[in-house]
């Protein structure tokens, strides 16, 4: 058998040079693209078109139940003065860096305490994640009725105690209504803040500690030398979904307040929604969703130029 | 499934349909197939029809819906579907209809919804015409909420209103006999009963229903109107800032924390016994009466304690209200425009309208003027002020021409965030009025 091969190889003429066809079948970077044909798929049909129509609307008078006509930045100019606009740029930006800089500082100063060995450590991780799992309008929900005018728990709790003689007014003055929805959102974001950076911590290498134990290091010098730099990539990928999701939120401040006391607890989101939904007029509401658009922009900028930096990611050393 | 048709029926015909007294004791079966006989619209061979509702409030008045589609399909051999859907989701289900061309063929909606997209919705003229002259005519408000170049886009089917909702002791307590009649009276009323200790309350948040309701009539009343009759935005009058101060000194007599409300707040703030005046549906009312039938004592005190008020009139003399209009529209690419056209029409006979609003208590009012006469407005006196509120109220466009921007100004709170700036201290009465003026050019623009 075997000589017969041999002969069968020598007998076969000189190699031809591979055609055009051949060469690009056994492309591995042609086999690449065609791999990521349905994901570019996806993203262009779901993500990159709602996006380009969303931005187009924008530029149109278009209302619920009529096509509009092209009217180039007139809906931005109508909002370029409008106070309720710019209010709800103001409260959103204010919503967003309190509560995710909340969520951070105790997400992280959780994950810490849930990285230690305790008693019970599986059952207490789980109920971390309880207000995550919630569904978002139940939680609103309870919130509404923990803010109540009339039946809060928190006033009647403060009111037999003494402390106070009338009901907190929670929701009805702009900054109480402010600091309460912040409270519930951060209330809301944290288990997934803590869990995240809990999955990170336990990817440290004890022997890292032991040897700055060894070597004399204190617990803040052990956090900020070791713990810190492994965490920061995962940090910057958390708090860049936490701002994204904090900055977007819509369902705890409809339930909660819609947009109210006097618009001042409407995000961009729900003032969208509001305007182009209910009221109608989907090319104004498209523009207000629109300017989102450069603020999400510059936090993914942020955190991308923060992920650049761990060079180790793709395999380099650290800088 | 025919037991449980029956039944229901026999229901209907014991407690409303016989009561009724407009069309004495006839089934609701042997109607339906006696109307479909002599109806001037005969539904399509084998038509389907979609209908789009709005969700109910109340169980017995779907009950009765459902038992009026029930009749209507046996008399007429057509297959009704029908789909309940939140008030919110209406419009957007409507609209993404009117644009893809399919989808129900009636819709029932709120306020402006055939004006959303006039020419994509069927002339229901004849039916109107049909029924109005049937039944002593169509209430000014119904009118102007339906019709375009008169031509009637949509049927009003119904009006829900709202009204003063008070109890009767802590009105007497604070001096005063009967409910007052004009605004001047009701802001001494609201002093006075602050004074006792049992304080009034009307949301001034983001309340879809109730506050745009109230705040529009204390607007209105004044002689203020967010659009003038050529629907020119004129909200920056004397009149409004009149009706500002006016607020702001109701405001002032408030339970606290009005500002947050939304439409269920004042509901349960009444019903704990902590607030003794505002303004609401019948629902409020309602819910004590099933609860205190439940036994529940309290609840009983409350409802007997309770009553409902008209708006007060206002500077301009008559009665100037914002009731909810629920017209029913049908889509001109339905294939089956006969089968829609006698179906809005059977609804709105007697012997089907009858029990159907009487069944929703109070919640529901007519448009059509002939039906006043049900015995049940009168059955309970608390509920016979919500028996005129379709007659007393101005369409969404107050004394403007109606279009769907009245509803977007409605549902962008561009009223009602007027007077919460104002009386909450967050804008003074120039700012105010600007804001909204404002926001009213835009939507007007």
């Amino acid at each position: 058998m075997t000589d017969v091969t041999l002969v069968r190889e020598t007998a076969r003429p000189a190699m031809r040079e591979p055609t055009q066809w051949e060469r690009l079948r056994s492309n591995r970077d042609w086999l690449g693209f065609w791999f990521m044909v349905p994901a570019m798929g996806i993203l262009t049909l779901f993500l990159g078109y709602p996006l380009f129509l969303g931005v187009w609307l924008s530029f149109t008078d278009t209302k619920i139940g009529r096509a509009g006509k092209f009217i180039g930045l007139e809906n931005y100019e109508w909002l370029l003065d409008d106070r309720i606009f710019w209010l709800s740029v103001t409260n959103t930006l204010i919503y967003t860096i309190v509560a995710s800089a909340a969520k951070f500082a105790i997400g992280l100063y959780l994950a810490l305490l849930l990285n230690k060995h305790m008693p019970f450590k599986a059952i207490i991780r789980a109920i971390v994640l309880i207000p995550f799992i919630v569904p978002t309008v139940l939680s609103a929900i309870a919130f509404w009725w923990i803010y109540d005018s009339q039946f809060s728990i928190i006033s009647w709790a403060l009111r037999k105690a003494g402390w106070i003689t009338t009901n907190i007014n929670f929701l009805g003055d702009p900054w109480n209504a402010r600091w309460a929805t912040i409270f519930a959102n951060v209330w809301r974001g944290i288990p997934f803040v803590a869990i995240t950076l809990l999955a990170g911590l336990q990817t440290v290498s004890p022997s890292l500690y032991e040897a700055a134990t060894l070597d004399g290091a204190s617990g803040w010098q052990r956090f900020r030398y070791i713990t810190y730099p492994i965490l920061t990539p995962i940090i910057a990928v958390v708090m860049t979904f936490s701002v994204l999701f904090t900055f977007t939120d819509f369902q705890l401040i409809w339930a909660l307040t819609r947009g109210g006391p006097v618009n001042a607890t409407h995000l961009m989101a729900t003032l969208s929604y509001q305007r182009a939904i209910l009221g109608g007029n989907m090319g104004e509401g498209a523009a207000i969703a629109t300017a989102m658009i450069p603020f999400l922009l510059f936090a993914v900028l942020v955190s991308w130029f923060g992920l650049q930096r761990r060079k180790w990611q793709q395999g380099v050393g650290n800088d | 499934m025919t037991n449980s048709k029956f039944s229901r029926r026999s229901l209907l015909k014991g407690t409303a349909a016989a009561s009724t007294g407009i069309l004495g004791g006839t089934d609701l079966l042997q109607f339906a197939t006696a109307w479909a006989q002599d109806a001037k619209w005969k539904p399509e061979a084998g038509a389907k029809l979609n209908v789009l509702r709005w969700k109910r409030f109340v169980v017995a008045e779907d009950e009765a819906f459902t038992a009026m589609v029930q009749a209507f399909s046996k008399a007429t051999g057509i297959e009704v579907n029908v789909t309940n859907e939140s008030f919110d989701d209406i419009q957007p289900k409507a609209s993404v209809a009117a644009n893809t061309g399919q989808g129900p063929d009636l819709v029932w909606g709120l306020h402006s919804l055939p004006h959303l997209f006039p020419d994509k919705v069927a002339d229901l003229s004849d039916v109107a015409d049909y029924l109005g002259k049937k039944y002593g005519g169509w209430v000014p408000a119904a009118e102007g909420t339906c019709k375009k170049d008169g031509k009637w886009i949509g049927i009003p089917v119904a009006f829900n209103g709202g009204y003063m909702n008070y109890r009767v002791k802590a009105m007497n307590d604070a001096g005063f006999k009967e409910f007052p009649k004009d605004t001047a009276g009701f802001l001494e009323l609201c002093k006075a009963m602050k004074a006792k200790g049992t304080p009034p309350g009307f949301a001034l948040g983001h309340a879809t229903g109730d506050a745009n309701a109230w705040l529009h009539w204390v607007l209105w009343s004044h002689g203020g109107y967010l659009i003038d009759k050529d629907n020119k935005v004129s909200i920056n009058s004397a009149e409004t800032a009149k009706s500002l101060e006016y607020c702001k000194a109701l405001y002032e007599t408030f339970i606290p924390g009005t500002a947050s409300w939304n439409d269920s707040s004042n509901n349960k703030a009444f019903l704990s016994g902590e607030l003794y005046l505002t303004s609401n549906g019948i629902s409020i009312y309602a819910a004590a009466q099933a609860d205190a039938a439940k036994g529940d004592a309290k609840m009983k005190a409350i409802a007997d304690d309770m009553d409902h008020g008209l708006f007060p009139v206002g500077p301009v003399g008559k009665p100037q209200e914002l009731q909810l209009c629920f017209p029913i529209l049908q889509f001109k690419y339905s294939k089956v425009p006969d089968a829609g056209k006698a179906f809005i029409a059977f609804m709105m006979e007697a012997a089907q309208y009858g029990p159907w609003l009487s069944a929703a208590v109070g919640y529901l009012t007519q448009p059509l003027n002939e039906y006043e006469k049900l015995p049940f407005w009168t059955a309970d006196a608390k509920r016979t002020v919500f028996r005129d509120c379709a007659k007393r109220s101005l369409t969404a466009a107050g004394i403007g021409q109606m279009d769907e921007k009245a509803a977007s100004a409605i549902a962008d709170f561009v009223v009602v965030d007027m007077y919460a700036a104002y009386c909450t201290g967050g804008a003074d009465l120039k700012g105010a009025i600007a804001q909204a003026e404002r926001s009213a050019k835009r939507l007007y623009r």
